[in-house]
């Protein structure tokens, strides 16, 4: 797992108060990591500030998933 | 009990009577202020007044971007916002048929649209703290309506529909959103007023009198400290009992 995902996944962890183990590629925050609308809000801040990134509302909505936020991170710190 | 030792606060209108009077009692209580208004002068002279943790950031809320820079500059300024106050406010009456579109929009973008955008400005900053208080001022005539003042009044109930729909979305997060309303408080709004117009208004005031600034700044101190932590959403009305709702 890359670093990256490492990160985004102890943030999860901490956030939401899920085990390591449930957070997983497909694992929807709201439907399977139990999130409500607020959190995933926080959830993206979290992201934007641990990464130095900017996440526009639009490209939030799209981050559904671990995986979703992985690959935006991936690809915004990239660039 | 009431003590704000540590909070960072920012206060809009700061240079008007009740301005003036909430940011000295938050003061008072530990608070480090920024004072927000249009003119300069005035707000170095109550920072002056207030003495040590008294800062002084001038914005016209009118226009959108100072208003979005409003709570960073007051960040900077004090390291965080802890507490909101949407106090600064302005009236353009007019009869409801002679009322202009500029009139309306005015009233609008300064009471209403720039206290949501402040108020989503702290909020970040607050949610991560766990830890926020935002209070706005409205009026009686929100809830009264107010013959002349149809723009003033919907914007000051705006102000109590938005609050309690924030209240809902971060009651959880240990951020409360609350209203005070002022009935007819002494102040240079209602110095203007003449003799006769104050005794009809008198009338109406079971308290038979009209109102201090002080005694708005007191509510105001209430709903930001953290005894009023279980209380959100909520409208306290300051009005010598006017109107009782």
């Amino acid at each position: 797992m890359s670093d990256i995902a490492d990160r985004v996944k102890k943030i999860v962890v901490e956030h939401l108060g899920v085990e390591e183990d449930k957070v997983t590629e497909t694992a929807s925050f709201i439907d399977d990591l139990g999130a409500d609308s607020l959190d995933t809000v926080e959830l993206v801040m979290a992201f934007e500030e641990e990464f130095g990134i900017e996440i526009p509302d639009d490209a939030a909505e799209t981050i559904q998933t671990f995986g979703d936020a992985v690959k935006f991170i991936d690809q915004a710190t990239a660039a | 009990m009431f003590d704000l030792t540590g909070k960072n606060a920012l206060i809009t209108g700061a240079s008007g009577g009740i301005g003036g009077a909430v940011a000295a009692a938050l003061h008072a209580a530990g608070a480090t202020m920024t004072l927000s208004g249009t003119r300069e002068a005035p707000l170095q002279e109550l920072a002056a007044s207030l003495g040590e943790r008294a800062h002084v950031v001038t914005a016209n809320l009118g226009d959108p971007a100072a208003v979005e820079a409003l709570p960073k500059k007051a960040a900077e300024a004090m390291g965080s916002v802890d507490i909101l106050v949407n106090n600064a406010g302005i009236t353009r009456d007019n009869l409801f048929m002679r009322m202009s579109d500029e009139e309306w929009a005015q009233v609008l973008d300064v009471n209403l649209t720039s206290s949501f955008r402040l108020a989503r400005g702290v909020l970040r900053g607050m949610m991560k703290a766990r830890w926020g208080r935002i209070v706005s001022i409205t009026s009686v005539v929100g809830t009264t309506g107010n013959p002349g003042q149809g723009n003033y009044a919907a914007a000051k109930a705006g102000l109590v529909g938005m609050s309690k729909s924030l209240a809902y979305e971060v009651a959880s997060r240990g951020i409360t959103v609350n209203c005070v309303a002022p009935g007819f408080i002494e102040t240079a709004m209602t110095d203007k007023l003449n003799d006769d117009q104050k005794g009809r208004i008198l009338t109406q005031i079971p308290a038979g009198r009209m109102g201090h600034a002080d005694e708005i700044a007191a509510a105001v101190l209430y709903l930001a400290s953290p005894e009023a932590a279980y209380v959100t959403g909520a409208t306290l009305h300051v009005n010598g009992g006017m109107a009782m709702v």
